[in-house]
């Protein structure tokens, strides 16, 4: 499959379908298994890697006809085409910068993506976009059961699913919502948030630009803990707080609306100015306007943006993206010049450069 | 989840990609500003607080036991309890019975639980246990190979074969509970 044809469309996790997906981005399952008659990544002979790696291509290619999977041998692919499937959240930076043999399989939508030989055997995860974690876990029984009737995992009675690292052994599951929280980061509420959620055993990510410092504020809120609790326990125990959740957003939001409206609306239309006007922006930045124009747009202060082309923009506007639509490399001032062009066409209708 | 180094609550989950293999750090927030802070990529922190297995296996626990476990091997894939404690990944699945105290107090410390609640496979652990044996098997092959003694690689071999292909068999006779793959 041409990593191009990926290009064309935004793929599954920002389709902006969904169950409140204005702050709902996505929901995502992700299951760690190994096959169990091999020993986990980092003890695998080269010779054991290979044989393992084939034998996990082979039986995905059996299940490939149905499901229409895609499979690709990363450690075959070249830097850029790997960052682009990082951005895309196809596979993990793990994946993308380890050596050795490795592959991702995932179909069409880009709903279902199976790592291979990360940092266990098998990776497997399942992204809806908007709150379905319900529908996703249901997609993500459904392979769970059809691999088991052709691979065994590495199974304990005591501990249950046996990983690589203990931190993710029983259920191998993580369970995350990925939502977007502008007020709460205006309003100075997401460190009392973090340590809420913290109590109770979730853990909230920023969305990392190149730095380490959360970017654009969109946040993943996931389960730590993956042993002694059931895969229902984990699914509930992050879908009950996001209702919460969402509530402290939407309140938020009003409190902005309400308390400044002025200051406000100044904020959001600056921020959309910048993106239609400027002529060189770092992918940070984007990611920081754009966060600020989406919630503007979703407060019903900026009209004239549809959400699937902002929604678009947050992942054309990433390094690898820029330089497929553009054709060809690029290096960091040429990507800040050309992202700035981008999203003048995208956003005021500007000629030039086609972006295929 | 607590911090790698000290009890606080980890709130801070930082993947390392310098020094060539990434690592996953989980840091409470001052022993993460601190970690930031630093230049150069620093090494790789113990994932467990060597005083969680102390104090897992309680006051009786003598020295001399203590030290046993520490330096428990893996008789499968040879890995020691050591090289799992600084790189934050076990070997094989055998490991977890190899060490199954030590990561006892390890798992107490990251979920506060020991036992599994979740799905299981079918035929439980059954198949599992069988197929960990292959693991040993299949390097004795390997030996025996580099070592010339191709009768007993060619024995290996075989067995493999059969403990593969048993467990092949009652995979596939599962009964009822098909799923479309079309769903």
């Amino acid at each position: 499959m041409e990593l191009e044809s990926l290009v064309q469309e935004p793929g599954e996790w920002l389709r902006g379908a969904g169950r409140e997906s204005d702050i709902v981005i996505s929901s995502r399952v992700r299951l760690a298994r190994n096959v169990a008659s091999y020993p986990f990544v980092t003890r695998l002979t080269p010779q054991e890697r290979n044989e393992l790696g084939t034998l996990l291509r082979h039986t995905l290619d059996q299940l490939a006809g149905p499901l229409r999977l895609a499979y690709l041998e990363v450690d075959q692919l070249d830097e850029l085409d790997r960052q682009l499937l990082v951005e895309r959240q196809l596979i993990s930076r793990e994946l993308a910068e380890t050596e050795g043999t490795r592959g991702v399989a995932f179909d069409q939508q880009e709903q279902l993506s199976l790592m291979i030989l990360e940092e266990d055997h098998l990776r497997i995860q399942v992204v809806h976009s908007g709150l379905e974690l319900e529908a996703a876990w249901q997609q993500m029984e459904r392979m769970h059961q059809l691999l088991q009737r052709h691979l065994t995992f590495a199974f304990h009675d005591q501990f249950g699913y046996l990983t690589a690292c203990p931190t993710n052994v029983g259920t191998g599951m993580r369970v995350s919502v990925m939502m977007h929280l502008p007020a709460l980061v205006l309003t100075r509420q997401m460190e009392h948030l973090f340590r809420s959620l913290q109590k109770i055993n979730l853990a909230v990510r920023g969305l990392y630009g190149e730095g380490s410092q959360p970017v654009g504020d969109f946040f993943q809120i996931s389960n730590q803990v993956t042993l002694g609790r059931s895969e229902q326990d984990l699914l509930r125990q992050v879908g009950e707080v996001v209702p919460t959740i969402l509530e402290y957003e939407r309140k938020a939001r009003e409190y902005l609306l309400k308390e400044g409206y002025e200051n406000i609306l100044d904020q959001v239309n600056r921020a959309y100015g910048i993106l239609k006007a400027c002529r060189t922006i770092s992918s940070e930045e984007t990611l920081q306007l754009l966060s600020r124009v989406r919630m503007g747009v979703n407060m019903g202060l900026i009209q004239d943006v549809p959400l699937e082309v902002l929604n678009k923009l947050i992942v054309y506007t990433q390094p690898a993206h820029l330089q497929k639509l553009h054709g060809q490399q690029l290096d960091s001032a040429q990507r800040n010049i050309h992202r700035a062009r981008y999203l003048r066409q995208m956003l005021s209708g500007e000629e030039g450069e086609p972006a295929e | 989840m607590k911090c790698q180094k000290c009890e606080q609550q980890a709130t801070f989950h930082i993947t390392e990609l310098t020094g060539g293999k990434p690592t996953e750090l989980h840091l409470c927030q001052e022993h993460a500003r601190e970690y930031l802070a630093q230049g150069s990529s620093p090494s790789p922190p113990e994932s467990i607080p060597a005083e969680a297995l102390a104090q897992y296996l309680g006051v009786g626990a003598s020295a001399e036991e203590l030290a046993r476990l520490q330096q428990a091997v893996c008789p499968v894939c040879g890995i020691s309890f050591e090289t799992f404690r600084h790189q934050g990944r076990l070997g094989c699945p055998a490991d977890y019975e190899a060490f199954k105290k030590q990561l006892e107090a390890v798992l107490i410390s990251v979920h506060g639980e020991t036992r599994h609640v979740g799905m299981r496979p079918p035929r439980g652990d059954e198949d599992a246990r069988q197929l960990v044996e292959v693991i040993r098997l299949r390097r004795q092959m390997l030996e025996a190979a580099a070592e010339e003694d191709y009768e007993r690689a060619s024995q290996l071999r075989d067995r493999i074969r059969q403990i593969e292909q048993q467990v092949a068999r009652r995979r596939e006779d599962v009964p009822g509970r098909e799923t479309s793959p079309e769903s």
